[in-house]
C-alpha cells in the first residue's frame, strides 16, 4: 500500500488539528456543550420568580445577574476541561508532542472557549430580554461577555489543569478559580451598567479586552506547568 | 546508534523506592519485554522511557527523537468516530490520509467501522483502533504497554507479525506483557523483580 510520509505538523497544523479535534468531541457530546447554557436560561428563570416581576427593579440588576450567572456556569465549563484528556491518555500523548503542551493546551481552551463561551454571548441577549435589560446595553453586554468568558475559560484552564488529577476536586477548583475571577466580573458588570447608564462603557471594554490578551498571552504557560505536575504525580 | 538508552534509572513513587539501577539499551532490531510482578513498576518506568515521568525518576534517559508510545490509556475518544480518532495524534507524526485510515482500519479487522463512534466498538475493537496507529506512523522506537490487553488470539497474532515486521526495517520496541516470551529466540528481557527496592 503506496501511502504519504509522516512529517511533524508546523505549529499552526498542529494547533488546527488539535482544536478540530477537541471541537468534534465537544460537539459529539452535545449535553457537555449546551448543560451550562440550561444552566444559565434556568438560574436567570428562577431571579423575576425569586426577586419579583417588577421590571425596572430585575433591569436594574441585570447585569450583576447575567454576569454573576455566567462566572457560574463557567465552572461547569471548567470542572470537566481536561477531566476526559486525562483519564483516557490523550494529555499524555499531548505532554509527549514535538509541540508545546502549552499551545496544544491553548487550542483545546479555545475550543471549550468557542462552545461555551462563543455561544453563551451570542445567545445572552435573549437572557438579558428576559431580565428586562435596557435594549441599548444589550451589544455591550454581548461584547463584555465574549471577552470575560474567554478570561473566565483561561483562569478555568489554570484550575482544572491544577486539579486533573485529584479526585472529586471541584470544590478545590472551585476555591481557587472564583476568587481570580473577581475582576472579570467587576469589570464586566461595570461595562453593561455604563451602557445602562448611557455613559461611555469602552473604558471598562478595554480593561476587559487587556485582561483577555494578558490571560492569553500567559495562561497557556500556566496550564501547561500545571499539567505536567498532574501528569507526574 | 541505539534508539534508547537508560542509565542508573531510579524510579519513586510517592515517597516510595521503586525500582533502582535500571540499565537497558535498545538498538535498532531490537525489541525488550519488561518483566514483572503488578505493582513492581513496568508502566512507571515505561512512563519515564516515554520522558513523562520526571518527578521521582533519576538517572539519565536518552531517546530517539521518534518514538510512539502507546500506554495501557490508548488516547482513544469514545464519541469520535475511528477516523477521526486516528486522524490526530500529537505525540508522534500520523498519515492524516484518509486512504491510509481505512487501510490501517482494514489491517486490524475493522473494515467498515470507520465511520462508526468508538463508543460503540468492544474493548477488544477499541484496542484495534488505538493499535491502527502502528500503521500510520513512522515512529522507530515503539514503547507499548501491555499492548497485548483485551486483543483475541488472532489480534495477538496480528499484533507480533506487525511487530516482528518493524523489527526487520530496523524499529525497535520496548514493551510490557504478563505472558512471557511472545517473540522467543528475538527478544531479551529485563526482569524488574531484580531491580525493585524492597
Amino acid at each position: 500500500m503506496q501511502s504519504p510520509e509522516t512529517s511533524a505538523l508546523s505549529l499552526g497544523g498542529a494547533f488546527a488539528a488539535q482544536f478540530r479535534r477537541h471541537l468534534k468531541v465537544l460537539l459529539a457530546s452535545p449535553s457537555d456543550a449546551l448543560n451550562p447554557l440550561l444552566f444559565f436560561l434556568m438560574v436567570v428563570t428562577l431571579f423575576p420568580i425569586g426577586l419579583g416581576p417588577d421590571p425596572e427593579r430585575l433591569a436594574v440588576m441585570a447585569p450583576g445577574i447575567l454576569w454573576v450567572v455566567a462566572l457560574l456556569a463557567s465552572l461547569m465549563v471548567s470542572a470537566r476541561l481536561f477531566g476526559s484528556d486525562y483519564e483516557d491518555g490523550s494529555l499524555e500523548q499531548m505532554a509527549l508532542a514535538p509541540q508545546p503542551l502549552a499551545w496544544l493546551a491553548g487550542a483545546e481552551i479555545m475550543a471549550n472557549w468557542v462552545v461555551s463561551g462563543v455561544l453563551l454571548s451570542l445567545v445572552s441577549p435573549l437572557f438579558a430580554l428576559m431580565l428586562g435589560l435596557a435594549s441599548h446595553a444589550i451589544p455591550i453586554l454581548v461584547l463584555s461577555l465574549l471577552m470575560g468568558s474567554l478570561s473566565l475559560v483561561l483562569v478555568g484552564a489554570i484550575g482544572s489543569a491544577l486539579t486533573v488529577s485529584i479526585r472529586r476536586g471541584g470544590l478545590l477548583l472551585s476555591l481557587l478559580i472564583i476568587p481570580l475571577n473577581v475582576p472579570v466580573l467587576v469589570l464586566g458588570t461595570n461595562a453593561v451598567t455604563e451602557a445602562i447608564l448611557g455613559g461611555n462603557s469602552m473604558s471598562w471594554l478595554a480593561l476587559q479586552g487587556a485582561l483577555a490578551l494578558f490571560g492569553l498571552a500567559l495562561a497557556p504557560f500556566a496550564v501547561a506547568a500545571a499539567l505536567r505536575i498532574s501528569l507526574d504525580s | 546508534m541505539e534508539h534508547l538508552v537508560a542509565r542508573n534509572v531510579c524510579i519513586e513513587r510517592g515517597e516510595r523506592p521503586l525500582l533502582a539501577n535500571v540499565n537497558l539499551r535498545v538498538a535498532p532490531g531490537e525489541i525488550w519485554q519488561l518483566l514483572g510482578a503488578n505493582g513492581v513498576g513496568k508502566s512507571s518506568l515505561m512512563r519515564a522511557l516515554a520522558g513523562l515521568a520526571r518527578l521521582g525518576v533519576e538517572g539519565t534517559i536518552e531517546r530517539d527523537s521518534s518514538v510512539l508510545y502507546l500506554a495501557h490509556a490508548s488516547s482513544i475518544k469514545r464519541h469520535l468516530s475511528a477516523i477521526d480518532n486516528l486522524r490526530w495524534h500529537p505525540s508522534c507524526a500520523i498519515r492524516d490520509d484518509r486512504q491510509a485510515i481505512q487501510y490501517a482500519l482494514s489491517e486490524v479487522g475493522l473494515a467498515g467501522f470507520g465511520e462508526q463512534p468508538v463508543a460503540n466498538l468492544s474493548a477488544g475493537q477499541q484496542r484495534r483502533v488505538a493499535l491502527a496507529r502502528l500503521l500510520l506512523t513512522d515512529a522507530r522506537l515503539w514503547l507499548l504497554d501491555e499492548p497485548f490487553t483485551a486483543l483475541d488470539s488472532a489480534g495477538c497474532e496480528w499484533l507480533e507479525k506487525k511487530i516482528s515486521a518493524h523489527l526487520d526495517v530496523g524499529g525497535s520496541v520496548v514493551f510490557t506483557s504478563h505472558q512471557p516470551s511472545r517473540f522467543a529466540g528475538r527478544q531479551q528481557d529485563l526482569d524488574l523483580g531484580r531491580h525493585a527496592v524492597a
